[in-house]
């Protein structure tokens, strides 16, 4: 890989973000947490926002299937996975994730059933989303710290 | 004799043909009357017996009936003329019979005669025949030769070929040829004689009309029989008194007796009896047939739905005689009937419901979107305008001159109000749904109406003067909610600007005596650190926060403030409706003023809310004035120093008491961009736009923090460096230090171990600060049950150089605290097994009673405890992702000592240690 790729990486990287930050899927958080990665634990973002997929996957089907049983509604346990979804959203910086969670839980609490439906295909929606952009997002910079070890061989990138 | 031969063969032929047509004649009527068909069904008839108990008949009225009804007469004489016709044809075949015979009868005289003759010529022996008696052997003898036909040649050759003419054998063959002649005759006659007599016999057999009738009217009356056998059907026929003549019912439960000569009320009791038979009157008078159903109630079976027809009958001059009378059995349909009408009614009015269901659902969903919409565009707006505050802050600490500093202090007050107001604009839809909870500052009414005043005169752009007057029995400080008040004032003020023209607006502030005594109920105020800029700046203050201690010896006072102005007033008719949601005094005002009519509502919302109320008067063209009164709590005198409020902030230490205490503010009118350049304010204002700069020094170190910390990274890719950054920020702070702080100290010491933390080949002052930290580095428990938030923490920790343990659950975090000391204890609230709520419980009641009573209670088992330290108390910091006052408040009940919104920042954990971990 040549230099001009590495820039044009970090470029698309940018616009990526930016295009996050500025649809509202992406805030602030994810920057603090891009700030915490440093050299003594360089996957730290996407060791993070793995384990956040696999949390949420579990929880997106723990809410599918409690929405789903037709006769129960638990209320309690719906509000507890989404509560603990919006928090480890809220913790990686998927605001809009958060946003989304918010509105369920609204719902939840209104006991609407419909609008509960209609609130988990979104949040299923956003999560799709959320998950293909970051899986981008985490190859590119995958390639661009492939494409500073091959350019400067031996010498730690600077972040 | 050929003659006679022949006439017997055509007589022969006749009589067959007669008895042939018997049957035939028969069966013809019976065709006509399509009562059977012949040789098809008379097996199935055979088969039937019929019931004839069922029917039960008055003959003397069919008679009756028959001869004097239309339809009976005409019947009887259709069966009549059937008869006749059928007699008249027997009676024509009788006579030509009889007219044969008589003809043969006179034949045989004239032959006879001619014998006699021919005896009489032999005699005399002039003529052929001789007079051959009939009787005896004689005629044996004689040969009949008859003359005067020629026809029979051969019998006449015969009788010439036999003997020789005139011999006594010619003769004796003659007489005996014709006494075989005669024999022959008399015995056809005795033939005929017997088949007539037969055919008498036979008429007489089948000749009674009566007989006849009777035949077709059984048969017919068979015929009904089948088809009504198992029908439910009740047939009948009542004279014109309309008793029974006739009844047919299969399921009879009554006598012929019993019922013929009687009327239906005479026979029946119970429901229904009466209105047939009025119906059956009302058809007779009438004389139109007609239907109905009527519901009997039997003894047997219950109530019973009949279908009723009825038809008159008349006579034959049109006399009504009576009436027919058929009824059906139809309970069943009707039943169903009615059960598919109430299945069609439920079906409509559950059609109705579920309309109805849609709609609320519908009105339901639409009021969610709406809201969530409200809420998401106050926020989408919000982050904006904060971003417009805050650079507004941070322009405000470079090098101005007077003018722009001004216009950036106004520019930010303005700013300012708008986040609040657009937080307001959240909580007026809290209010409606009975949710939002005041929060209690202290804060200064002077102040107050100052700065209200003063951001009004700041857009203003009329010729009007804006007063402020404060008496003096006012307090200097009282508890509210300052942001509410403030924003009822806003409101009210840009009303009375918006409608007034010249003049003045004004706002009167006193206390009043407590309009009612001791029955009103105190607001609900709820203590709150939280939120917003406002809760960093009082984060920065000390560690024991006064403001969650209750405050003791709390007094209240009831405040009055009035809004005049000397506007275009308010029309009488409009009072009632002007505190409603969307209202304005009149159509046209709207037109002309625009506004959304949603001020007044939430003022008057916000203020009853606050215990107080909202009331206007108002001259049409001279003005109005709305007045509210609100109870307030006097904090203690001895806080007052001390200040943690942003008004506090605003007076800054370096006010002079006379301006705390200054009761008067007046603001004319000016154009934009001279704010304050008029020279009576001065007075006023130096200490204000100090104030204003002052306290963005200190927002400004938090904001800048944080931003710093933002552009850091989002910049970080494009080339800067860190260290670059770094240095901005300490630039800021050095500014920042700059000004006189009572916090200065403080805040440069956070500055700098945030710089020592962050990275330590940036040069900053701070070094020791690390190594003090790190001689003695505090133990912290993280509760926290998801990986994510558990990484993220333990990262940023690892960032501030702090280790911590991390437990799942509220009730592994109990068992931490049993056989472990922890300096802080950061605490998620929603956990599974035990929340953070309880655990905390738990672990302040160990902390207040020395034992673990109540988590063994509780389910965890109690360890072997580290030593207890009566009044020791680890402070624990909630974790939680409802950013809502109501869950704050939730926290503080179950004995946490702060609370963190989700996500948690490095910032705001920089925080917590700062102020918990001491």
């Amino acid at each position: 890989m040549l230099g001009f790729g590495a820039v044009r990486l970090r470029t698309d990287m940018n616009r990526l973000l930016s295009l996050l930050f500025h649809q509202g899927v992406l805030d602030e958080q994810f920057l603090q947490l891009q700030h915490l990665q440093d050299q003594t634990s360089p996957n730290f973002v996407s060791d993070v926002v793995t384990i956040y997929f696999q949390e949420s996957e579990k929880q997106l089907r723990n809410l599918r299937n409690l929405l789903l049983d037709r006769e129960i509604w638990d209320y309690v346990k719906l509000g507890i996975h989404l509560n603990q979804l919006m928090g480890s959203s809220s913790s990686i910086g998927a605001k809009r994730m958060r946003n989304i969670c918010a509105v369920f839980r609204a719902a939840v609490e209104q006991s609407n059933r419909p609008a509960c439906i209609r609130a988990l295909e979104v949040l299923e929606h956003e999560y799709c989303y959320l998950k293909n952009k970051l899986h981008e997002l985490f190859q590119m910079e995958q390639q661009s710290v492939l494409g500073d070890a091959v350019r400067y061989p031996g010498v730690v990138h600077q972040l | 004799m050929v003659h006679e031969m022949e006439d017997d063969h055509v007589e022969d032929m006749e009589v067959e043909v007669l008895s042939s047509m018997w049957p035939e004649d028969i069966d013809e009527a019976g065709k006509r009357f399509n009562l059977e068909k012949p040789g098809l069904h008379e097996d199935m008839l055979e088969d039937l017996a019929f019931v004839e108990e069922p029917s039960i008949v008055d003959f003397k009225r069919l008679v009756e009936l028959t001869s004097y009804s239309e339809k009976g007469s005409s019947q009887l004489a259709y069966l009549v003329k059937n008869w006749e016709y059928k007699q008249e044809n027997a009676v024509r075949l009788l006579r030509e019979e009889l007219e044969n015979l008589s003809k043969q009868q006179h034949e045989v005289q004239l032959k006879k005669l001619e014998i006699f003759e021919e005896h009489r010529f032999e005699e005399s022996y002039v003529g052929d025949k001789r007079p051959v008696s009939v009787l005896g052997e004689g005629y044996e003898i004689f040969q009949d030769v008859p003359k005067k036909r020629n026809d029979f040649v051969v019998q006449d050759k015969r009788v010439e070929i036999d003997a020789e003419y005139d011999t006594v054998i010619y003769w004796k063959q003659k007489a005996l040829h014709l006494g075989k002649l005669l024999e022959e005759s008399v015995q056809r006659e005795h033939i005929l004689l017997e088949k007539l007599e037969e055919s008498i016999e036979n008429l007489e057999k089948q000749s009674s009309p009566v007989e006849e009738l009777s035949q077709i009217l059984k048969r017919a009356d068979n015929f009904l029989h089948f088809v009504l056998q198992n029908a439910p059907v009740v047939i009948g026929h009542q004279d014109n008194e309309l008793r029974y003549r006739f009844i047919y019912n299969h399921f009879p439960s009554l006598r012929e007796e019993d019922i013929i000569g009687k009327t239906d009320v005479e026979i029946f009791k119970g429901g229904g009896v009466k209105e047939s038979q009025d119906f059956k009157r009302e058809v007779l008078e009438r004389g139109i047939p007609g239907k109905r159903e009527i519901t009997f109630e039997t003894e047997l079976f219950g109530a019973k739905t009949f279908l009723i027809y009825v038809e008159p009958v008349f006579s034959k001059d049109g006399e009504k005689i009576g009436v027919n009378y058929m009824g059906m059995e139809i309970t069943d349909q009707v039943k169903k009937r009615e059960k598919m009408a109430k299945l069609r009614e439920e079906i409509a009015v559950q059609k109705a419901k579920e309309k109805e269901l849609n709609k609320t659902i519908h009105i339901t969903e639409e009021t969610m979107r709406a809201k969530q919409m409200l809420a998401t565009m106050s926020h989408e707006i919000r982050s904006p305008l904060s971003g417009v505050v805050s650079m507004a802050e941070i322009l405000s600490t470079t090098k101005l001159d007077k003018d722009q500093k001004q216009l950036l202090g106004v520019m930010l007050s303005s700013g300012d109000l708008v986040l609040q107001l657009i937080n307001d604009i959240l909580d007026l839809s809290k209010v409606e749904s009975g949710v939002m909870k005041l929060e209690a500052t202290k804060f200064r009414p002077r102040e107050v109406i100052k700065h209200v005043l003063q951001t009004a005169a700041a857009s203003l752009k009329k010729m009007l003067i804006l007063e402020g007057h404060v008496a003096d029995d006012v307090p200097l400080e009282i508890i509210g909610d300052v942001l509410r008040i403030r924003q009822i004032l806003t409101n009210l003020i840009s009303n009375a600007i918006k409608f007034t023209h010249q003049g003045k607006v004004q706002i009167n502030l006193y206390v009043i005596p407590d309009p009612n005594s001791e029955g009103k109920q105190e607001p609900k105020i709820n203590t709150n650190t939280d939120d917003s800029s406002i809760s960093s700046k009082t984060d920065l203050q000390l560690n024991g926060n006064e403001e969650n201690e209750p405050q003791l010896h709390e007094t209240v006072v009831w405040i009055r403030c009035d809004v005049k102005d000397t506007g275009i007033g308010i029309p009488e008719t409009a009072l009632p409706n002007l505190f409603k949601k969307y209202m304005q005094a009149g159509a046209d005002t709207a037109r002309k003023y625009g506004g959304t009519g949603l001020g007044l509502a939430i003022c008057k919302q916000l203020v009853e809310l606050m215990g107080g109320h909202l009331t206007v008067s108002s001259k049409e063209h001279c003005g109005s004035t709305f007045t509210f009164i609100l109870p307030h709590k006097v904090s203690h005198p001895c806080d007052g120093s001390d200040d943690t409020d942003e008004f506090g902030d605003m007076a800054g230490n370096e006010s002079s008491d006379d301006d705390i205490t200054c009761g008067f503010f007046q603001f004319q009118p000016h154009t934009l961009g001279s704010v304050f350049s008029s020279k009576d304010r001065i007075s006023v204002f130096p200490e204000d736009l100090y104030s204003i700069s002052s306290k963005v020094t200190h927002k400004e170190i938090n904001s800048m923090d944080d931003d710093s910390s933002c552009f850091d990274t989002s910049s970080e890719p494009e080339s800067s460096s860190k260290c670059n950054s770094e240095n901005e920020n300490t630039n800021s702070t050095a500014v920042a230090s700059c000004s006189p702080s009572s916090k200065e100290d403080h805040v440069e010491t956070w500055e700098a171990r945030k710089d020592s933390n962050r990275s330590s080949e940036c040069s900053s002052s701070g070094n020791r600060e690390e190594v003090a930290r790190s001689a003695r580095k505090p133990k912290i428990l993280l509760v926290e049950d998801q990986m994510v938030n558990v990484m993220v923490a333990r990262r940023m920790m690892k960032q501030l150089n702090q280790d911590m343990d991390v437990v799942g659950n509220g009730a592994e975090a109990v068992r931490a605290v049993q056989s472990c000391t922890y300096d802080l204890i950061l605490m998620d609230v929603c956990m599974p097994v035990m929340d953070g709520l309880q655990a905390t419980r738990l672990i302040r009641s160990y902390e207040t009673t020395g034992n673990w009573d109540e988590a063994t209670k509780a389910g965890v088992d109690p360890h072997d405890s580290p030593s207890y330290e009566p009044g020791k108390r680890v402070p624990i910091i909630a974790m939680t992702a409802n950013a809502m006052s109501e869950s704050a408040e939730e926290c503080f009940e179950n004995g946490m000592d702060s609370f963190i919104t989700k996500p948690v920042t490095l910032q705001k954990l920089k925080q917590c240690l700062e102020q918990y971990v001491e």
